[in-house]
């Protein structure tokens, strides 16, 4: 057993929080996310430099892709620095699910994506939620209907992360059997300005962009389709778990951060005379955020290195870490808004942003009593 | 004992449930729907309305023009106005400023603040805490030097920073908590002034929280000059009028009957809300979540109501009221989580309000939209009005005696 770093790996963390350190200040983010930096809520040219400077969009690809011959914890620990920084750009969406697809299907397509994702020239959104399916992967009304040589896309994807930054959609759709059927599911790389595709963009409450997709008789070849044609749930759940994985590290940098600002803030505020850390009561609250945060990051761990595993090995350590990261983000969060009393519910401190952030972490690929009743349903 | 309303208590319910019906603002009741921000005039509405027919204040004594309600008839017409799902009236100067002006201020205080105050003709704020002075109140630092002007009449300079000043932007009158005497222990030295907002060197600025809101704000005084008619009881004796003002504001902060109605939201939402093709209220894990808040809720009416009862009999509010605002803070943050957790993939999209000449139709279900903002502006009830942490404190103090 051994839970110790390559250098090549402590080499990777170091690099991306030593940039984000240097570049992705809170103010700098908030000038992004407020448009005052005179982008619509992203900033191309930080994704450029994710590409070119870092190289760090290549982590989890073969070298063979141009990549840097990493995986699932390369994702990690690129995701835990950007926890810790509340960076809004899609990597979990472009290089953990859009690569993640890629690397699963392989193939001429992963032979042409891949290195423009490396390159920073392709930027994925998921299209999978729909507005009835809650957290359910197959509850899918848009549908695919196979048409001459490739398929014809219609339907509505609800809250479509990344959506407004992006240069392709890869879609869940049914292309048969009834609405939540395991068979018929089938998934696309399409292009985003495909005709027939309209969108309503939106940001959302952390500090993201978002988007409402409409397909109306969108036409995509059959070089479009990732795998097999109706058989595509799988190949959706195990990437959905790898990009779940990636999210609980994301929360590890969250809910560390927002540990370490409150432990700041406590013993700099002063009330009765004293610093509120001196109180017992705010010491053992600390102290649970603590405990909090020191599971997650081991579920997440255990949860990254176990994704290689069967399925239902793998689905099982993923539902156990989500949803002890969706109590760490809850208690975390609003423990560390409570300690920091008004400061922590306005828009001026950091605290605020990243307790909005790890609010919709708890939700995001599933809500805890979600995971739990997946959890329960693999294992009796 | 009994928990049944007398036939009298019945008769006042109807009475009360419909002149609700018969005049509760319609286009209140839409832009509420909507979630729209409410102007000063729209939150005066409901208010003046109420001031008309003599209810608006409905714990005043009729003395100054309240309704003479007993307690299970205040009871009944906070349970009706949440039933009825009204905006509420505006604490600052009904059950706040005014319970002091009636207990320790001048004949001509009253009679120059309060009819005002019970018609809805003037907002009030409230200026206590300051950057240095939250959970420990005392510790406030903004000054008020007394001096003699040029007219030969005696005033107050003021000069501090108040903060987390509700609507102060707003507001035309505010009270203040000021330090008259500098040398004193914290307690003492401590004075209750009623400002005019409009005095020359206030300045208001926005504060604005996670959802989105402009709530409160950071009131600056830069030599502000106060009659010194205008404050209220006696020089460095403010911290009476405080502490008796805090033990009313915490009576109400319960919000049971408010609670009732978020409950009803949740459940309202889950029936909608599908998972797996069924409505989420039948997935069992939630359900469970609802029927605990629900007792929870009960448990926290029962206390409520033996406090009334308690309050009826002679007792003023005591220490035990920070057990209401614990308990009912705490349900009423329950109630924003579930509503977030039961509306899923749309509680991520940010919606601005109408107020920014976006008139577009916010995205997801109409009560989707407001979710998220709801659950994070609601983590401030268990922070205001005394730290859930410092309500503890009196509680182990004043009443467990620890």
């Amino acid at each position: 057993m051994d839970f110790n770093y390559t250098d090549e790996q402590t080499m990777l963390r170091d690099t991306v929080a030593r940039y984000l350190a240097d570049t992705y200040t809170f103010d700098a983010r908030m000038a992004v996310v407020n448009g005052t930096a005179g982008k619509a809520g992203w900033n191309p040219a930080t994704w450029q430099a994710f590409a070119q400077e870092l190289g760090i969009l290549g982590a989890p690809f073969s070298e063979a892709h141009g990549g840097l011959g990493g995986g699932a914890l390369e994702n990690m620990i690129v995701m835990e620095e950007f926890g810790r920084a509340l960076v809004i750009e899609p990597y979990l969406s472009t290089v953990v699910i859009g690569g993640g697809f890629l690397k699963a299907v392989g193939g001429a397509i992963a032979d042409t994506v891949i290195p423009q994702i490396i390159e920073g020239k392709v930027v994925i959104a998921f299209a999978y939620a729909e507005p009835q399916g809650r957290y359910n992967l197959s509850d899918l009304r848009t549908t695919a209907k196979k048409e001459g040589a490739g398929y014809v896309l219609n339907g509505h994807k609800a809250v479509v992360y990344g959506a407004p930054w992006a240069t392709h959609l890869i879609v869940t759709t049914r292309s048969g059997g009834g609405q939540r059927d395991k068979e018929g599911v089938s998934v696309f790389l399409v292009p985003a300005d495909a005709k027939g595709i309209t969108r309503r963009d939106y940001p959302t409450v952390d500090g993201s962009q978002a988007s409402e997709v409409y397909f109306e008789n969108v036409q995509v070849g059959a070089d479009a389709l990732l795998g097999e044609e109706g058989k595509g749930l799988p190949l959706v759940e195990q990437v959905v778990d790898e990009a779940t994985a990636a999210l609980c590290a994301e929360a590890c940098g969250v809910t560390r951060t927002l540990h370490a600002l409150t432990l700041d803030y406590a013993k700099q505020r002063k009330q009765f005379g004293k610093a509120i850390a001196e109180f017992q009561v705010l010491q053992h609250r600390m102290v649970d955020m603590f405990l909090e945060v020191e599971q997650a990051v081991s579920m997440t761990l255990m949860a990254t290195l176990k994704l290689d595993e069967k399925p239902l090995d793998r689905a099982k350590a993923v539902s156990a870490a989500k949803i002890k990261i969706a109590k760490a983000c809850k208690a975390v969060g609003q423990g560390a808004v409570q300690i920091h009393g008004g400061m922590g519910i306005t828009t001026e401190l950091a605290t605020g942003h990243f307790f909005k952030r790890a609010t919709m972490i708890e939700g995001q690929f599933g809500s805890m009593d979600h995971h739990l009743a997946r959890f329960e349903a693999l294992t009796d | 004992m009994d928990l049944n309303f007398s036939a009298e208590d019945i008769a006042f319910r109807d009475e009360v449930r419909s002149f609700i019906a018969e005049n509760y603002p319609d286009d209140l009741r839409a832009k509420a729907d909507e979630g729209e921000e409410l102007s000063k005039e729209d939150l005066l509405k409901w208010h003046r309305i109420l001031g008309k027919r003599g209810w608006s204040a409905p714990a005043w004594p009729t003395q100054y023009g309240g309704p003479g309600w007993n307690s299970i008839q205040r009871y009944i017409w906070s349970e009706e106005c949440a039933r009825a799902d009204t905006i509420a009236v505006l604490p600052f100067g009904v059950t706040m400023v005014a319970p002091v002006i009636m207990a320790f201020g001048t004949e001509e205080q009253k009679a120059k603040h309060l009819p005002a105050i019970l018609k809805g003709d003037l907002w009030w704020c409230q200026g206590y805490s300051e950057p240095g002075a939250g959970s420990d109140l005392a510790n406030l630092r903004t000054k008020a030097e007394r001096f003699t002007g040029d007219d030969g009449k005696e005033y107050y300079r003021v000069n501090g920073q108040k903060t987390w000043t509700t609507m102060a932007q707003h507001a035309d009158w505010g009270f203040f908590l000021v330090r008259t005497n500098p040398t004193a222990k914290a307690q003492e030295g401590i004075s209750f002034l009623l400002i005019d907002m409009k005095s020359p060197g206030i300045t208001v600025r926005p504060i604005i929280t996670l959802g989105g809101e402009h709530e409160v704000n950071e009131v600056w005084l830069e030599d502000v000059i106060v009659p010194v008619e205008n404050r209220v009881f006696e020089e460095n004796k403010g911290w009476t009028c405080a502490k008796y003002l805090l033990a009313h504001e915490r009576t109400g902060i319960a919000g049971v009957a408010r609670s009732k109605r978020g409950v009803e939201r949740v459940k309202t939402i889950a029936r909608s809300e599908m998972e797996d093709g069924a409505p989420l209220i039948k997935n069992p894990f939630f359900k469970r979540k609802i029927a605990e808040l629900e007792v929870d809720l009960i448990a926290l009416e029962f206390t409520e109501l033996r406090t009334l009862a308690g309050e009826a009999s002679g007792k003023g509010p005591g220490p035990e009221s920070s057990l209401l605002k614990i308990k009912g803070t705490e349900i009423q943050q329950r109630i924003t989580e579930l509503a977030l957790e039961a509306v899923g993939h749309y509680g991520a999209p940010y919606f601005r309000g109408f107020g920014e000449g976006d008139n577009e139709h916010p995205i997801g279900p109409d009560y989707a939209h407001r979710a998220a903002p709801t659950y994070f502006n609601g983590r401030k009830t268990s922070i205001y009005g005394g730290s859930n942490e410092i309500q503890r404190n009196i509680i182990a103090k004043a009443v467990l005696g620890l």
